[in-house]
């Protein structure tokens, strides 16, 4: 791994307390696979002396790697597909339990069908489709030009990525460069749009866990950059602000008083978080080994983005196939180890220190210039040429009724989203509206893999691995 | 509270102002979230806009807890029934608030997967505008529908 | 760090160079002499249009040549070309740091068309959608249903032509529409 640069920040066990850092020790090191419970107690609350034996009660923690046994016992029932089974033999002793569509801690309205034995899940269906908005057959009557209104509804959690990869899909398409300005500012966006979408699975992990105030604490986070947002593109979501040919807008005056104020602020808090986190007993107890999967697994199910790399995959698009220009900027991808939630949620806080990073780098050396191309066939004449000309005048009109002509071809292109891979498929026929628009959503295959997280674990570990899988419906149904 | 002038009916009058303060007060919301305006229904509830203020910030998981079912969110073809079968397991009184463009007309996609309106459904008391409405969109969505509970306008 | 193998993939500079064609798909145009490659639009877009009779064994070689992580597969519909129906699988390579897109065109008066989810099972949803928005039938499938869709469906929504289902606006309340 040293030898690879620019990519692992290194070990992420690094909780800030010191007795669990010694559980961890002696977790690995200890072949008979006990840790002391003493370790799990908050401080002033230990039990007494004679309790400090070593103990199996509450140990759900990662087993070395070394350990042949460990994959059998903690990351639970390989499975390919959850109805590739043949039926169970004694299918009476089977109960079967429906949870959803409506339910606070699915994340949406996403829908299980459980057949529990006792306690233990024997088998999960997912059930989608709850809501599907119909939106890759609305992409084919709408322009290039409205078509990042459309697209930006589908994963409202990171609108921005959405619109970069549908951008990017039609910029291949046309042809253009973007101006470095323009692609600085949409690296700044989606890096602050990562941010805030990890603060709001940071919120949903905690509630689903039983910490409400989590939910308080994320969103009074999130909030600060969503009036960023608000005070740039105009709305707090769903925002249409990156389209084909650069961006809607320059950034307003005064936008780097904000992001200063932005880097002070939510590093506060996100240090809060793991203060809170990171040495409680409870959270440990109920994230540590849950909701295993394999990076195998995760390669043949297409899991990408956070839950791949906490299980050890060393991948980002952003270092595989820049986009953007975020090539210039310099941060790290974090890795973990073992793919439970517990490492999924060391990945995302690790991911939201580094993507302010790279917004503090862009706030520092952002280039001037234009903010979109200047190529007129996709980028309206500016207003002051509006006033004076009657030709840009209707060049104006016809580019925002008529839309402009994309060659006929087809382009993918993917970004990294909060969630994974997010891509964009397009099909053109040489027309102003796409033949055919397809989003290859991560949360569409994270929810396939819930399944594969889930089997032979405990009903209580649900809601702890649906919210480390941070599916967000509305990029799952489209 | 209103005092009406007056020996007659008196008592009835206040009885009902009584009655319509205390639902106004603890208007229990049923968790319905759907889409992007779901997020901002936490938003709302969340420490910047802080629901509490209206004795609000109580989202029920179960229906039959809930006075309020707030519509947050596109309802598809497929979500409508299920739609009905929680908003037929509330108890009475129950309000219904549509909240964003989706939700009050289908928005922007007009197309086969959305039911036009959520109104085709269930009775829709106040329509939220915005796609997504602000929290202080849907405060004032709530606080409507606090006055309209308050005047009687909406008898149940 | 170390003790997982698979966090060696070579995301280091000379991996990412554009290096020609043929040496990644050498082994793969060997042994499938009817498959044609292109590479589109100059951004290392690699396209490889597969009959579909050898759909699965070349998805099966691809994953074998280093193409192992499963990452879309959708339809497309051309509607008056011949093949109607394309299915598109996109396969990516951590060892390469490439992409590879599969076409395969599908018939439109019978579309049937081998199922993958024995050789990636995360095609399973994929196909599904598939099946539900375009009317392909996937064969090997092992839970061929409607996903998106209600069970009690008529049609195939993303099919050309199916119409796209808009109601006029209507204004309820408006004294003229009465």
């Amino acid at each position: 791994m040293s030898d690879t640069p620019n990519v692992v920040t290194g070990d992420l066990e690094a909780p800030t307390t010191e007795a669990p850092a010694e559980a961890e020790s002696t977790s690995s090191e200890t072949a008979d696979r006990k840790r002391e419970v003493h370790d799990m107690w908050v401080a002033g609350t230990e039990e007494p002396a004679w309790m400090r034996s070593y103990t199996d009660e509450g140990a759900q923690e990662i087993l070395a790697a070394e350990d042949e046994s460990a994959p059998e016992l903690t990351r639970g029932t390989v499975v390919e597909d959850d109805f590739i089974f043949d039926d169970v033999a004694d299918d009476d002793e089977l109960q079967i339990l429906n949870m959803g569509p409506q339910h606070p801690s699915t994340h949406g309205v996403l829908r299980l069908h459980l057949e529990l034995d006792g306690e233990t899940i024997r088998r999960v269906k997912p059930i989608i489709g709850y809501l599907h908005t119909g939106m890759e057959k609305t992409a084919e009557t709408l322009t290039y030009m409205q078509g990042s209104t459309n697209v930006t509804r589908m994963d409202y959690l990171s609108p921005m990525h959405m619109e970069l990869a549908f951008s990017l899909a039609v910029e291949s398409l046309l042809g253009v460069e973007i101006p470095e300005r323009g692609q600085a500012i949409r690296v700044l966006l989606t890096e602050l749009n990562r941010v805030s979408s990890h603060l709001v699975w940071c919120a949903t992990q905690g509630t689903d866990l039983g910490a409400v105030s989590m939910l308080i604490f994320g969103l009074r986070d999130r909030e600060y950059i969503l009036q960023f947002f608000e005070k740039v593109t105009g709305l707090r979501m769903n925002h249409n602000f990156i389209r084909p040919g650069g961006v809607a807008a320059d950034l307003p005056d005064g936008w780097e008083e904000d992001i200063e104020a932005i880097l002070q602020k939510v590093p506060q808090g996100v240090s809060e978080y793991e203060e809170l986190f990171n040495g409680n007993p409870i959270f440990r107890d109920r994230t540590m080994g849950v909701g295993v999967i394999t990076p195998e697994e995760c390669k043949a199910l297409g899991v990408s983005g956070p839950i791949a790399r906490a299980s050890g995959i060393n991948w980002d698009l952003r270092k595989a196939f820049p986009y953007s220009g975020i090539d210039k900027y310099d941060f790290d991808v974090p890795v973990g180890k073992h793919g439970d939630v517990w490492d999924r949620y060391l990945v995302r806080m690790e991911e939201i220190k580094q993507s302010l990073g790279i917004v503090k780098q862009v706030l520092e050396t952002i280039p001037g210039g234009d903010y979109r191309t200047t190529d007129r066939k996709v980028t309206p004449p500016p207003r002051k040429r509006i006033d004076e000309s009657m030709e840009a005048l209707i060049h104006h009109f016809k580019l925002f009724t008529s839309g402009f002509k994309v060659p006929a071809g087809e382009s993918y292109a993917a970004v990294e989203s909060p969630r994974g891979e997010l891509g964009m498929y397009v099909v053109s026929d040489g027309r102003e509206k796409p033949w055919r628009l397809h989003a290859r959503t991560p949360s569409f295959n994270h929810v396939q893999a819930l399944p594969t997280m889930m089997t032979d674990s405990l009903v209580a570990d649900i809601v702890a691995t649906i919210a480390s899988a941070d599916p967000v419906l509305g990029d799952v149904d489209r | 509270m209103a005092h009406r002038s007056g020996p007659s009916g008196f008592l009835l009058t206040t009885y009902d102002a009584a009655i319509n303060w205390t639902r106004t007060r603890s208007m229990w919301a049923a968790t319905f979230g759907l889409a992007c305006c779901a997020i901002e229904m936490m938003a709302t509830g969340a420490a910047h806009n802080d629901l509490a203020r209206f004795g609000m910030e109580v989202f029920r998981a179960s229906p039959r807890q809930a006075d309020l079912m707030i519509v947050a969110g596109r309802v598809s073809q497929k979500m409508a029934p299920v739609l009905r079968q929680v908003y037929d397991q509330m108890s009475e009184p129950k309000w219904v608030i549509s909240m964003g463009a989706c939700a009050s007309t289908g928005g922007m996609f007009n197309n086969y997967a959305l039911v036009q309106g959520v109104d085709e459904v269930v009775p829709v008391d106040v329509y939220v505008p915005g796609c997504p409405p602000g929290p202080q969109s849907l405060i004032h969505g709530i606080l409507t529908l606090q006055d309209k509970v308050m005047s009687g306008e909406i008898v149940r | 760090m170390t003790d997982s193998p698979m966090t060696d993939s070579p995301m280091t500079d000379s991996a990412m160079t554009d290096g020609p064609v043929t040496d990644v798909f050498a082994p793969l145009a060997k042994a499938f002499p009817e498959v044609e490659f292109e590479q589109v639009l100059e951004s290392q877009q690699d396209v490889a249009h597969v009959p579909a009779d050898r759909y699965v064994d070349f998805v099966a070689a691809a994953r074998t040549a280093g193409f192992d992580v499963f990452v879309d597969l959708c339809g497309v519909d051309y509607l008056r070309s011949n093949p109607r129906y394309e299915v598109v699988t996109n396969l990516l390579s951590h060892e390469h740091v490439r992409r590879l897109r599969i076409r395969v065109g599908v018939s439109g008066t019978e579309p049937v068309l081998s199922s993958i989810t024995s050789v990636f099972p995360g095609a399973n949803f994929y196909e599904r959608e598939v099946y539900d928005l375009f009317g392909i039938v996937f064969d090997g499938h092992p839970d061929l249903t409607r996903i998106l869709m209600p069970d009690d469906w008529e049609g195939h929504p993303l099919r050309k032509n199916y119409s796209v289902g808009s109601v006029p606006v209507r204004f309820k309340e408006s004294p003229k529409a009465q």
